[in-house]
C-alpha cells in the first residue's frame, strides 16, 4: 500500500506546532500502525530529519502508553482496539491519514505526538486505592465476592490509562477514567471503608488538574479500547451525590 | 584469546542453616530492624516500577522510609508486568488437591530443571499465600466461582489447579493493585516518584551503592541522586533478541552498569522461549505477543503428520493430524512447561511439518474444547486473547486453529543475589526479573508474578532493613568524586553516540544482533554456533560505534539516544551470554545444547561437572570475564532426569 500522512510536528512545548506531509510507500497491510511509524522513522532518520517521537511500549494493547488521533478518531477506527494493535489492514491503498496527539488542557504536549499524562496519576495518588498495608491483609477467602460484583468491577479495572476518553471529549474530561477506578474499588466489600472519601478525593483532584466536567456526550466510552461502560460515570454521581451528603452532616468526615 | 578465566567460588549465599522450613523465618528473626524514627532518616532508591518496583517502593514508604522511585515510562502503572496474562501461582490448596507448600517448592526446582537454590525457591513457596492476601485485600478483581471465592485453574509444569487469574489480564491487575499503594505513599508524600527517568550509571562509594546518574528523558538533564541504598527491579533482558514479548523499552542498562561497576551476573545464557506466541508475518515486525500458556488448559497442539500438507486446517482429518505433546508426553500432555513445549514445535517445523506462511507455526487448536463446552464457555475464559489474535492475524480462532511459534519471553538470569536479594555491591539489592534468583533454568508459567511481587512485598523490605540497620554509612553527595566520575561517564558517552553520526540506525543494528541471537544463542545452541555469534556480535558492535547515526542532540527528547544507549549494553551482554552458554556443556531447561541430548531428544543434564550458578564478574569491554561459581546442594528435591511423559 501507498500512503500520505499528515503528522503533527511540535519541537517542544513552546513551540506552536504544524502538520506535515511523508508519503509513506510499500506498507505492507500485516504492519501495526506503529510498524508503520517505525518505516518512516528510519527513512527519515537516514535522511538526516529529525524522526516523529510518539509513545508507545508493550505494543499488545495493554500498557496504555501509545495514543495517536489518527483521522479525528481516538486510538484510530477500529472499535476496541489501541494504536498499536491497529493493522493496517485496516486502511486502503493511497489514504492520506492524519494523525495528530491528544488534545486537551490536562495533557499538554511535550514533543510531536508525546504528551504529558500525569494527571491521571494525581487522580489515582488522591483517593484511586483500597488503604492495605503490606502484612496487613486478612485472609483472602474471609470476604466472599458475588461473582456479578467480581465481574463487573474487572470490567473497570480493565481501563488502562491511556487517555483516549479525554482526547475525545468534547470538554477534556476525565470523568471516564476516574469513574471506573471508582466503580471497581465500590463494588468490592474492601472497598467500602472508603467508598466516600475516595470519589471527593479523586474527582477534586480530577478537577484541579484541568480536566473539563461531563455532560454526557459519551464520546469516551465510543473510543474507550477496553469497553469501559458509560454507566460507571452514572455510579460514579451517585456515589459523589451520597458522600457529599455525608461530608454536610457526619462529623468527622 | 581465551573467553575467560575462573575466579574463587561462592563460598557464603547468607541462607540461614537448618530444615528448608524454617530458613525464612530464622532469618526473619535474625535480620536486625531499624527504628521507625530512624527510618525517616533513610532513603531508598528504586529502579522501576513494575511488579517487584512498585510493591517494594511502596511497602518500604509505607514503613517509614523515604524512597526515590524511577521509571522510564510516563506512569509507574505501564511498566511491563502489566502485560503478564495468564496468572499468579499460590499454594492455597483452596482446591484440596494435594498443593501445598512443599508441592509448590518441588515444583518450582523441578521446572527449574534443578538449577535453582533450594533456600530461595523455599521462602517464594512460602510467601505465595501471603500474596494472594494481599492482593485481594488491595481490590485485585480475581476470578471468582459462583459462591464469592476465588477460582484457580492449571499451568504448565504442575498437575495441581494453584493459578489464581483475573481473566487473561492478571499481571495488569496486580500491577495496577502495586501502583496504586505506590500512588497512595506518593500522595502522602514518602514516594518521590520520578517518570521519564532512566537510569544510566550506578555510583559506587568506598564499595557500596551509594547512588545512581539518570537522565530525564524529557529535559535531557543529566543528575545524581544519592541514597542508603539502591534496588534494581528494572526487569530481564530479553530485548536482546529484538524480537521478544518484551515492551519495546525494556532493557538491560541499569544492570549492565551495575555489572560494569561490581555485580556478578549469573547464568545470562538461561532465557525463555515462549510456545505459544504468534507467528512472525514479516521483516517489519517489531514485536512479538504472547498467547497466554492458559490457553494450553484447553487447546490441542498439532501439526499435520505429512510434511508439506498446505490443506486448510478444518481440511485435515483426525487421523492426519499429529497432536505431538499428547503423543510424546502423556501425562502431562498439552501442559508441558514452556522449554519442552517450544523445543518440540521447533522439531517438528525442523521437519517439514510447519504450517502458515512462513511454516514457522503449529496449530493450537480449540475446535474440541469449543464442542465440550460450548462458545460461551470460552469466550468467557479467553475472549480477550482470541479478540486480540483475531487483531494481529485477521483470523477468527473461534473457527480456525491459532497459529503459534515459540518466542523469547522471560530472562531467568539475571544480577547475581544471595539469599537477601543483595548483590555483590553491598547496598545494591535486585528484585524481581532483573536477578537470577528463583527460576533456575526455566520458569514455570505463573511464576514471574509471584516471584516479582514476593521480593517487593515481603523478602526484600526484610532483608534490606537488616543492611540498612548496620549503618549510618558517611554522608555523602552528588560532589563525591566517585559521583562526579560516574555522571562524567553518562555525559561521554551520550556524546560519543551522538556523535559518530553514521549511516545506519540504530533499529537496523539490534535488529541484525537480534538475528545472531535468535540463530545461535535461542532454542538450541552448539559449540561451533556459539563461536561464530560472538566473533560476529564484536564485529557488530566495532561496526555499531562506527556507523551508527543518532539523529538530533541530547536537549529533550531524543528516542533515538534512548534506544543507542540500550542497545549499546545489548551488544555487551549478548556476548557474555554467548559465553556463559558455550561455557555450559551440557542441556538443562532454556538452555539446549546440541551436543547434549538423550537419545529421545531431551535436555542431557551434567549434575557432576555443572550444577552451579554460573556467576560473572566484568573486567572490561572485550576482555575475559572472571567466572565464579556457587555450587548448588540438593538436600530436599533430589536431581533426576525431568520427566513430563
Amino acid at each position: 500500500m501507498n500512503l500520505t500522512l499528515r503528522i503533527w510536528r511540535q519541537s517542544g512545548p513552546q513551540d506552536k506546532g504544524r502538520m506535515v506531509t511523508y508519503p509513506v510507500d510499500d506498507v505492507s497491510p500485516d504492519m501495526s500502525f506503529l510498524e508503520m511509524l517505525d518505516v518512516l522513522n528510519e527513512r527519515l532518520i537516514l535522511a538526516g530529519e529529525e524522526p516523529v517521537a510518539f509513545d508507545h511500549d508493550c505494543r499488545e494493547g495493554i500498557c496504555g502508553m501509545c495514543g495517536l488521533m489518527i483521522n479525528g478518531d481516538a486510538h484510530g477506527p477500529q472499535r476496541g482496539t489501541t494504536a498499536c494493535q491497529l493493522h493496517m489492514r485496516q486502511f486502503k491503498d493511497g489514504e492520506t491519514i492524519d494523525i495528530e496527539p491528544w488534545r486537551a488542557r490536562a495533557f499538554p504536549v511535550i514533543k510531536d505526538l508525546v504528551v504529558n499524562r500525569s494527571a491521571f496519576d494525581k487522580i489515582i495518588a488522591a483517593g484511586g486505592y483500597i488503604t492495605a498495608p503490606t502484612g496487613s491483609a486478612p485472609e483472602a477467602h474471609a470476604a466472599p465476592v458475588a461473582k456479578a460484583n467480581a465481574d463487573a468491577a474487572f470490567e473497570s479495572a480493565a481501563c488502562i490509562g491511556c487517555g483516549a476518553c479525554v482526547a475525545a471529549c468534547p470538554n477534556g474530561s476525565g470523568m471516564l477514567f476516574t469513574a471506573a477506578k471508582v466503580t471497581q474499588l465500590s463494588l468490592l466489600p474492601q472497598g467500602q471503608p472508603e467508598r466516600y472519601t475516595r470519589v471527593i478525593g479523586m474527582v477534586d483532584a480530577h478537577d484541579e488538574a484541568g480536566f473539563g466536567g461531563c455532560t454526557n456526550a459519551g464520546e469516551c466510552t465510543a473510543v474507550c479500547p477496553k469497553g469501559i461502560p458509560l454507566n460507571t460515570i452514572g455510579r460514579l454521581n451517585r456515589d459523589y451525590l451520597t458522600a457529599t451528603a455525608k461530608r454536610g452532616d457526619t462529623p468527622g468526615s | 584469546m581465551e573467553l575467560f578465566t575462573e575466579g574463587e567460588p561462592i563460598a557464603d549465599t547468607k541462607a540461614p542453616d537448618g530444615p528448608v522450613e524454617k530458613r525464612w523465618e530464622t532469618r526473619r528473626f535474625e535480620a536486625k530492624l531499624v527504628n521507625p524514627a530512624n527510618r525517616r532518616k533513610l532513603t531508598v532508591i528504586v529502579v522501576g516500577t513494575g511488579l517487584a518496583g512498585g510493591s517494594a517502593a511502596a511497602t518500604l514508604a509505607e514503613q517509614g522510609y523515604r524512597v526515590r522511585s524511577y521509571c522510564y515510562q510516563d506512569s509507574p502503572r505501564r511498566a511491563h508486568s502489566i502485560a503478564a496474562q495468564g496468572g499468579i501461582n499460590a499454594a492455597k490448596n483452596y482446591r484440596n488437591d494435594g498443593d501445598s507448600v512443599h508441592r509448590l517448592f518441588y515444583d518450582t526446582v523441578k521446572g527449574g530443571d534443578f538449577r535453582s537454590r533450594e533456600s530461595n525457591v523455599h521462602r517464594l513457596a512460602e510467601v505465595s499465600v501471603n500474596i494472594i492476601d494481599q492482593c485481594v485485600a488491595q481490590g485485585v478483581p480475581f476470578a471468582r466461582e459462583y459462591g464469592g471465592l476465588l477460582d484457580t485453574r492449571s499451568f504448565g509444569g504442575a498437575q495441581v489447579q494453584r493459578t489464581f487469574y483475573a481473566r487473561g489480564q492478571t499481571g495488569q491487575q496486580l500491577l495496577l493493585g502495586a501502583y496504586q499503594a505506590l500512588e497512595r505513599q506518593i500522595g502522602l508524600g514518602n514516594v518521590e516518584m520520578h517518570t521519564r527517568h532512566e537510569m544510566l550509571e550506578l555510583v559506587v562509594v568506598d564499595g557500596r551503592a551509594r547512588g545512581i546518574v539518570v537522565r530525564d528523558m524529557v529535559t535531557g538533564e543529566i543528575s545524581t541522586e544519592m541514597a542508603d541504598a539502591v534496588v534494581l527491579a528494572s526487569g530481564g533482558y530479553g530485548n536482546v533478541f529484538y524480537l521478544s514479548t518484551n515492551a519495546k523499552g525494556c532493557n538491560v542498562t541499569a544492570s549492565w552498569r551495575a555489572h560494569r561497576k561490581g555485580a556478578y551476573f549469573a547464568n545470562p545464557c538461561y532465557t525463555q522461549i515462549h510456545p505459544t506466541c504468534i507467528p512472525v508475518s514479516g521483516d517489519h515486525q517489531s514485536k512479538l505477543t504472547l498467547m497466554s500458556e492458559s490457553l494450553r488448559n484447553d487447546g490441542r497442539v498439532w501439526v499435520p503428520k505429512a510434511k508439506g500438507d498446505d490443506r486448510d486446517p478444518r481440511q485435515i482429518p483426525e487421523d492426519e493430524r499429529d497432536y505431538y505433546l499428547e503423543r510424546i508426553y502423556p501425562s502431562f500432555g498439552n501442559l508441558v512447561p514452556r522449554d519442552i513445549a517450544s523445543r518440540a514445535a521447533k522439531n517438528v517445523c525442523d521437519e517439514g511439518r510447519g504450517v502458515g506462511p512462513t511454516k514457522l507455526g503449529v496449530y493450537l487448536d480449540f475446535a474440541d474444547a469449543i464442542e465440550r463446552l460450548g462458545r460461551k464457555a470460552i469466550e468467557a475464559k479467553y475472549g480477550n486473547l482470541f479478540e486480540m489474535y483475531e487483531r494481529i492475524t485477521g483470523e477468527d480462532p473461534y473457527r480456525v486453529p491459532m497459529r503459534i511459534y515459540p518466542a523469547v519471553h522471560y530472562t531467568m538470569g539475571g544480577l547475581w543475589v544471595d539469599y537477601d536479594l543483595q548483590s555483590t555491591i553491598p547496598g545494591l539489592f535486585v528484585i524481581g526479573e532483573a536477578n537470577f534468583s528463583d527460576h533456575g533454568a526455566n520458569r514455570l508459567g505463573a511464576s514471574a508474578l509471584m516471584q516479582g511481587l514476593a521480593d517487593g512485598y515481603f523478602v526484600l523490605p526484610t532483608t534490606i532493613a537488616h543492611y540498612l540497620a548496620s549503618g549510618p554509612l558517611d554522608k555523602v553527595d552528588a560532589s563525591h568524586p566517585a559521583a562526579v566520575q560516574a555522571r562524567r561517564d553518562v555525559e561521554d558517552r551520550i556524546a560519543r553516540l551522538l556523535a559518530v553520526n553514521g549511516d545506519r540506525t540504530v533499529d537496523s543494528f539490534h535488529r541484525e544482533l537480534g538475528q545472531i541471537m535468535w540463530e545461535h544463542c535461542g532454542m538450541e545452541r552448539s559449540e561451533a554456533g556459539l563461536r561464530k555469534a560472538i566473533d560476529e556480535i564484536r564485529a557488530l558492535r566495532e561496526q555499531f560505534w562506527q556507523r551508527v547515526r543518532v539523529p538530533g542532540d541530547g536537549e529533550g527528547l531524543n528516542q533515538s539516544l534512548e534506544k543507542a544507549g540500550r542497545v549499546a549494553d545489548f551488544f555487551e551482554l549478548a556476548e557474555l551470554m554467548c559465553i556463559d552458554a558455550l561455557h555450559r556443556e551440557e542441556s538443562c531447561g532454556g538452555h539446549f545444547r546440541a551436543e547434549h541430548q538423550t537419545p529421545d531428544g531431551e535436555a542431557q543434564r551434567d549434575d557432576d561437572r555443572f550444577a552451579y550458578v554460573a556467576a560473572w564478574e566484568f573486567t572490561a569491554t572485550g576482555e575475559p570475564a572472571v567466572l565464579h561459581k556457587e555450587d548448588l546442594k540438593f538436600e530436599y528435591v533430589h536431581p533426576t532426569q525431568r520427566s513430563y511423559k
